[in-house]
């Protein structure tokens, strides 16, 4: 290596260098918090448990990003537990001393590509507005394009009041996913595997 | 007609000798032209500005060269009033998730031409895409791809992805139910990418839900980010269009040198 070649090289790389001291951190910044940061569990009351029918959902707005206005609240659909409908309870879920069983929360985000979906009390079923999602009673796609059953959310009973948590994603078996996906994910065979969970959900525990 | 002489000039109004010593005073009019040139001069002995401005302007361009062959410069144009527009509107835009519709209702309701800079610019981007479309049509079926254009073709397609980034990102800015749940489905599509598209759509969004940060996210992309992107490489566009030269037609016979022709020989 000649000595010009060797200088050459050094004034390359103190470039490079001063180029990834901003360029990193700037990439660092524009990832980072969106990638990898945790929101808090939140939990809302809405209302006291007997309140809910264990025959028809009763819809409820709760807030799930705080300070963004109208933007942050979702509708949720509630009933009480149904074992006719629902089958056996989830003997594994959060809060099953609490009553985590024996709510349903359904959420209104279609699996298809995120609309908003909406009861119909009169066939119950949820309808999509978009692309002509259909979910039955129990939240199981009966047609159309979405890839798995509606989300869930964890509930719980305190001080009288039902609470509304997280939100969870079930595949067409209703086995649990905590790190909730985003709609259009399929969580059957290999789709489980294909989309992973992520950093940017809630963990509670 | 014969032209009749001028009538006499009365002696006062008549230009005085010189006197010997004094040199020719130069008109004012002459004056300012001078100094215009001189001025340009002036920065053309620095930059030699002058050499670059003919070779893009004066070029030689093909028999049958026609209308199809403006589609780029419209496009171009849809850009800069993209641009400007753009540039302006910002001026009363709030990217903040409470304020958003309400400062895009202000501008069309109440600011003054408002309504007028903020259509533009919204039928501009359906405009310059429609435009882009064009354009790319007239190259594919004039076969101006081929060698030595490739590299060309590849930049005008890397252009008409930005193009289809920048749609995608200001159509959520005005913030109505449309462009929020369009842009739902949109970070919706992008993570359904296997493996890296759940990731993805959270760097879309700023995080696993729709929140603050996906509108600020998505202005910033839509107008500093992209338009940047974009505007350094319709330079590179330019740059080997001028180089390279335009296609003939593909109709157009080329007509080669007389001295070839056999019959003539």
């Amino acid at each position: 290596m000649t000595r010009r070649r060797a200088m050459s090289l050094a004034v390359h790389a103190g470039g490079g260098i001063a180029v990834a001291t901003f360029a990193l951190p700037a990439l660092g910044f524009a990832i980072g918090s969106a990638v990898f940061e945790r929101p808090p569990v939140r939990w809302e009351a809405v209302g006291p448990p007997d309140d809910f029918p264990n025959d028809t959902y009763l819809p409820r707005v709760i807030t799930t990003v705080p300070g963004t206005g109208e933007v942050g609240k979702t509708t949720v659909y509630v009933r009480a537990y149904n074992p006719d409908i629902d089958g056996e309870k989830d003997p594994n879920i959060p809060f099953a001393d609490e009553q985590g069983g024996d709510f349903v929360a359904l959420s209104t985000r279609c699996m298809h590509l995120g609309c908003p979906v909406r009861f119909v009390a009169a066939s119950e079923r949820f309808i999509c507005p978009c692309h002509g999602g259909v979910y039955d009673f129990t939240g199981k796609v009966d047609g159309g394009p979405p890839v798995r059953p509606l989300d869930r959310f964890y509930v719980r009973v305190r001080n009288d009041q039902l609470e509304i948590g997280p939100r969870y994603s079930v595949n067409s078996e209703f086995r649990r996913f905590p790190s909730y996906r985003d709609p259009a994910q399929d969580l059957d065979g290999v789709g489980q595997y294909l989309y992973p969970g992520r950093f940017s959900t809630p963990k509670m525990d | 007609m014969p032209k009749l002489p001028m009538p006499p000039l009365p002696k006062t109004l008549m230009p005085r000798p010189r006197r010997p010593g004094q040199t020719e005073e130069v008109p004012p009019t002459h004056q300012l032209k001078e100094a215009g040139i001189s001025a340009v001069d002036w920065i053309d002995e620095r930059t030699s500005l002058s050499g670059a401005l003919r070779w893009v302007m004066f070029r030689k361009v093909p028999k049958g060269t026609n209308w199809f062959y403006t589609l780029g410069s419209a496009t171009l144009f849809a850009f800069l009033s993209q641009a400007v527009t753009g540039v302006f509107l910002a001026m009363y835009y709030t990217p903040s998730v409470t304020d958003a519709y309400e400062s895009a209702r202000h501008i069309t309701n109440e600011v003054f031409l408002g309504e007028f800079v903020r259509g533009m610019h919204k039928w501009g981007s359906t405009m310059m895409v429609i435009l882009i479309f064009l354009h790319m049509g007239r190259v594919f079926f004039f076969g101006a791809y081929k060698y030595p254009r490739e590299l060309n073709w590849i930049i005008g397609f890397v252009l008409l992805i930005l193009t289809f980034v920048m749609a995608l990102t200001g159509y959520l800015l005005p913030f109505d139910q449309r462009s929020y749940w369009a842009t739902i489905v949109a970070a919706n599509i992008t993570a359904s990418g296997p493996l890296v598209g759940p990731f993805l759509g959270d760097f879309l969004r700023g995080g696993a839900e729709f929140g603050a940060t996906t509108l600020s996210r998505f202005y910033s992309i839509h107008m500093l980010l992209v338009p940047g992107a974009i505007a350094a490489l319709i330079g590179a566009h330019l740059y080997l269009v001028t180089k390279l030269g335009t296609t003939a037609p593909p109709w157009a016979k080329p007509e080669p040198d007389e001295k070839l022709v056999e019959d003539q020989i």
